[in-house]
C-alpha cells in the first residue's frame, strides 16, 4: 500500500473549543467584566518561548465584552519593565494553531494488479488546510504604568491579598468575588501582578475590533503557568492550548501527568467530508479527558521547527519565530519555508503543543513544566485510506485485495468506535455510504 | 478438578505468617513489586519505554555487577541488588535511544565498585543512575509527573512500600523523610492560604512515594545510626522542598538524596559505634531457603515469642538480610 497522494485537513482550534468549551474564563489572570457582559471566552491560548531562565509568554485574548470592562490580571515572577512588555499580531497564534493541528492524512491503495511502481519521493502537496483567523495603605505598590498598544498597563506589586483587590476595585478593575483567597498565594510567592486595561483611543486608533494579543518577557527560574487565578468564576472545565519553543526537547508537565492522545491510526474514509474530522477530534478529545478525569495533559504535537511531515501547514519563518518570543535564534539560522524532509542540522527551535481540559478541582496547583531531552517526533495524526475500486475478477491479487479490505474497514470502524463511544452500527452504516475519492 | 479448603487463618497462624514474611530477602520483595509497578506503568501508563530498553538495563547492571565483584575482589556478587537497580533504571529513567539505559546502568553499578567509604558504596545506584542521566547524557530525562495523581494508585505502593521496608528494617527512613517533608509541604499551604487539595496532589504521586520507600530506604548507603539515620532524612527532605519550592527547580527528590549523600560518611563518623555489622559472602545465597536449611527462622521465631532479643541483623546490597548468629 503506497502512499501516493497526501493532504493534511487540519483542525484549528477556535471551531471545535466554540463548541467544546461554551463558557469560560481566562487561563490566566482574569477577565472581569458586569455580570450581564458576555464574556465568552474560548479556549486559551498561550505561547511560552523559553531559554534558560529567559521566558516570554504570549496570551491570546478572545474577549468578547464590552472593552472599557475589559482588565486582565496575571502573577508574573519580576517587576517587568516597559521594553519587556509588546503588544503582537494574532496571526502569530494562527500560524503555530494551523502548524501543529492534529491533522487527517489521506492515502490511496495501489492498484493490488498493477507492478509494484518505485517509491515516489515524499509528496510535498500538503495544502494549508487552514482559514487564517483572522497605594500605599492598602499595601499595594505601582512598580511601573505604561501604554503599550492599546493597552493601559500597570505592574503592581502587593502585601496583602485584600489591599490588592481593593486597589483595584477601587481604580476601576472588576474583581470577581473570591479574588482576594487566590491572590494570596501568588503574592507570599513574591509574585508581581500585570494589570492589563483597555486604551479606548488607542484601540480606536488601530481600526481593529479586536483586542490583539499581549506579550511579555522575563528571566525566572519558574517554568509555570498561573492557571489557578482563571478558575476563580469557573462552573465547567476549561480548555487550555499552550504552545511552548524551546531549545533542547519537549516540554511536559512536572506536577500532573503529561500523555500523548491516540494517534496515527487508521480511521473510515468518510471522516474525509465536512465536518466530520473535526466531530471525530472533539469526541475523542473528550473522551480520552474524561477518562482521565480533566487531570491530564494532552500532548498533541512536539516537532522540530524545520520540517514537518506530513505539514498541516508551512513551518514558522524566521520573523514569525521572533515574534513568537524566540531569542536564540542563530544569525544563519534556515527556518524559512516548507521543508517536509528532515534537515540536515538539527533546527533549534523544538515545539511543544499542550492541550489541557482541566476544572478547578482536577487542577489544584498551577502547571508546573520541564524541559526534556526528548527529541522524538510526535503529531495527532490520523490516516484514511482510500480503497483501489476494481474488480474482484481483475486478477488474483485482486480477490485477495478485497477480502483484505472488508476487514480493515471492521477494524477501523471499531477503532473509531472506541475512540469515541460512537454507535459501531452507524458507523459501518457511514462507512458503506461513503462516496468514492480518487486520487488526484 | 481439586478443591481447596481454605479456613481462616487464627491470630497465632498471622503473627508466625508476618515473621516469616519479614524474613524474606527484602530485595525479592522489591524485586516483585518494582517488576508490578513497572508493568503497571508500561501497561496502563504509557510509560515511554522500550521493552528492549528494560532488557538492556538489566544486562548491562548485572554484567557489570558480576564483573565488578571479581575484578576488585570485593566480596559477593549482589546480583538480586542489581536487579533491584535495574527495575529503578528502568522505572525512572526515560530515552529516546537504546544505548543510554546500559550506559546508566553500567556506570551506576560500576560505582558501587569505585566510590566507597567505609566498607560501604557512597551512592544509591538508582540515584546516582539518574543523576547521570540527567546531567549528562543527551536524550535522556526523567518524568515525575508519568505516575498521574491517582490516590488509589498512591496507598497500594504506599502499603506494598511498607512491606519492603519493614522487612529491610528501613520502616524508620522513610517515615522520617515523609514526616518532615508533609510537614513542609503543609506549612507551605498554611503559609500561602492554598486550598488542601494542593497537598492531596502533591502527595498521591507515585514518584514521591516510590522514592520513599524504595530510594531512600536503601540500608547500604544510608547512615548506620538510628538517630543519624532519622537527621538524613530530614535533611534530605528539607533539601527536596527547597529545590522544588524554593528554588523551583524539578525533580527536587532525586537531586536532594543525590546532593545529601556526601554526608551519610560524616554522620556515620559522628555515630560510629554503633554501625551495622556488613557482613560478607554468606549473605549472598537467598536468604529463605538458607534459613529453612539451618532453622535460624524458627530460632528468630522462639526468640521473638519469648520475648528475647532478636538475632542481629547485617546487610548487604540495597537491603537487609537477617543473617546468621556467629
Amino acid at each position: 500500500m503506497l502512499k501516493r497522494t497526501l493532504t493534511a485537513a487540519v483542525l484549528a482550534v477556535a471551531p471545535f473549543a466554540v463548541a467544546a468549551v461554551p463558557q469560560a474564563s481566562a487561563f490566566c489572570g482574569f477577565y472581569v467584566g458586569k455580570a450581564d457582559t458576555s464574556l465568552f471566552n474560548e479556549a486559551s491560548q498561550v505561547i511560552l518561548a523559553r531559554d534558560g531562565r529567559r521566558t516570554t509568554l504570549s496570551m491570546m485574548n478572545d474577549y468578547k465584552g464590552e472593552l472599557t470592562d475589559f482588565a486582565l490580571v496575571v502573577p508574573v515572577p519580576v517587576v517587568l519593565k516597559r521594553d519587556d512588555v509588546r503588544v503582537i499580531e494574532k496571526k502569530t497564534f494562527d500560524r503555530l494553531d494551523a502548524y501543529s493541528a492534529p491533522r487527517l492524512a489521506e492515502y490511496f491503495d495501489d492498484d493490488p494488479c498493477a507492478p509494484r511502481p518505485v517509491p515516489a519521493p515524499m509528496a510535498s502537496a500538503a495544502r494549508d488546510g487552514v482559514k487564517r483567523r483572522g497605594a500605599d495603605a492598602l499595601g499595594v505598590k505601582v512598580e511601573d504604568s505604561f501604554s503599550v498598544g492599546e493597552y493601559d498597563i500597570v505592574i503592581l506589586s502587593a502585601k496583602e491579598s485584600d489591599g490588592l483587590e481593593t486597589w483595584l476595585v477601587q481604580n476601576g478593575y472588576r474583581i470577581p468575588a473570591g479574588a482576594a483567597p487566590a491572590l494570596k498565594p501568588y503574592i507570599l510567592q513574591g509574585m508581581k501582578f500585570f494589570v492589563a486595561k483597555v486604551n479606548l483611543k488607542a484601540q480606536a486608533k488601530t481600526g481593529s475590533q479586536f483586542l490583539r494579543p499581549l506579550q511579555f518577557s522575563f528571566d525566572s527560574e519558574k517554568f509555570m503557568l498561573p492557571m489557578r487565578l482563571g478558575m476563580i468564576n469557573a462552573t465547567g472545565p476549561q480548555d487550555l492550548i499552550v504552545y511552548v519553543l524551546t531549545r533542547q526537547g519537549r516540554v511536559e508537565s512536572a506536577n500532573y501527568r503529561t500523555m500523548k492522545l491516540p494517534a496515527n491510526m487508521d480511521l473510515p474514509t468518510y471522516l474525509r467530508d465536512g465536518k466530520q474530522f473535526t466531530d471525530f477530534y472533539k469526541t475523542m478529545f473528550d473522551q480520552q479527558a474524561r477518562r482521565e478525569n480533566y487531570k491530564a495533559v494532552f500532548t498533541e504535537y512536539f516537532w522540530d521547527m524545520s520540517w514537518c511531515d506530513p505539514c498541516a501547514a508551512d513551518p514558522l519563518s524566521r520573523d514569525e519565530l521572533l515574534a513568537a518570543g524566540v531569542t536564540w535564534l542563530p544569525d544563519n539560522a534556515q527556518v524559512q519555508g516548507r521543508r517536509p524532509m528532515p534537515p540536515s542540522s538539527a533546527s533549534p527551535v523544538m515545539l511543544t503543543r499542550l492541550h489541557l481540559r482541566y476544572t478547578p478541582a482536577s487542577f489544584p496547583e498551577d502547571l508546573v513544566l520541564q524541559e526534556t531531552k526528548d527529541r522524538q517526533n510526535f503529531q495527532a495524526r490520523y490516516v484514511l485510506r482510500h480503497p483501489w475500486r476494481g474488480s474482484r475478477n481483475a486478477c488474483q491479487a485482486a480477490a485477495e485485495y478485497l477480502d483484505g479490505l472488508r476487514q480493515r474497514r471492521d477494524r477501523e470502524a471499531q477503532i473509531l468506535a472506541n475512540l469515541t463511544g460512537w454507535d459501531i452500527n452507524d458507523i459501518r452504516r457511514r462507512q458503506s455510504r461513503a462516496p468514492v475519492v480518487t486520487p488526484r | 478438578m481439586t478443591l481447596v479448603a481454605v479456613a481462616p487463618l487464627h491470630k497465632g497462624a498471622w503473627t508466625r505468617l508476618a515473621a516469616r514474611a519479614r524474613s524474606i530477602d527484602a530485595r525479592y520483595l522489591q524485586i516483585g513489586f518494582l517488576g508490578s509497578f513497572l508493568l503497571f506503568g508500561a501497561l496502563l501508563r504509557d510509560f515511554a519505554l522500550r521493552p528492549e530498553q528494560v532488557a538492556l538495563t538489566f544486562a548491562a547492571a548485572l554484567a557489570t555487577q558480576y564483573l565488578g565483584a571479581r575484578l576488585s575482589g570485593l566480596p559477593g556478587h549482589g546480583l538480586l541488588s542489581a536487579a533491584v537497580t535495574s527495575l529503578g533504571l528502568s522505572i525512572l529513567v526515560r530515552a529516546d535511544s537504546l544505548w543510554v539505559h546500559p550506559l546508566v546502568a553500567a556506570l551506576a553499578i560500576a560505582a558501587k565498585f569505585v566510590i566507597r567509604w567505609n566498607g560501604k558504596h557512597l551512592y544509591n545506584p538508582a540515584n546516582l543512575g539518574v543523576m547521570i542521566a540527567l546531567l549528562t547524557l543527551p536524550g535522556a530525562w526523567i518524568s515525575p509527573g508519568q505516575w498521574g495523581n491517582d490516590m488509589l494508585l498512591a496507598l497500594w505502593v504506599a502499603t506494598l512500600g511498607v512491606t519492603v521496608s519493614s522487612s529491610a528494617r528501613r520502616f524508620d527512613i522513610a517515615w522520617a523523610f515523609l514526616a518532615v517533608y508533609v510537614a513542609l509541604l503543609s506549612l507551605r499551604i498554611v503559609y500561602l492560604g492554598a486550598r488542601w487539595a494542593v497537598l492531596e496532589n502533591q502527595l498521591s504521586s507515585g514518584a514521591l512515594i516510590l522514592f520513599a520507600f524504595f530510594m531512600i530506604t536503601d540500608p547500604m548507603t544510608t547512615p548506620n545510626h538510628r538517630l543519624m539515620r532519622l537527621l538524613y532524612a530530614a535533611v534530605v527532605a528539607v533539601i527536596a522542598f527547597v529545590w522544588t519550592y524554593v528554588l523551583f527547580r524539578t525533580n527536587g527528590l532525586v537531586w536532594a538524596l543525590f546532593l545529601a549523600t556526601p554526608l551519610v560518611p560524616l554522620l556515620d563518623r559522628l555515630k560510629q559505634a554503633e554501625k551495622f555489622q556488613w557482613r560478607p559472602a554468606l549473605s549472598h545465597s537467598p536468604a529463605l531457603g538458607q534459613h529453612r536449611r539451618t532453622g535460624l527462622l524458627r530460632e528468630i521465631l522462639a526468640r521473638r515469642q519469648s520475648g528475647a532479643a532478636p538475632a542481629p541483623q547485617s546487610y548487604t546490597g540495597e537491603s537487609a538480610v537477617v543473617q546468621r548468629t556467629p
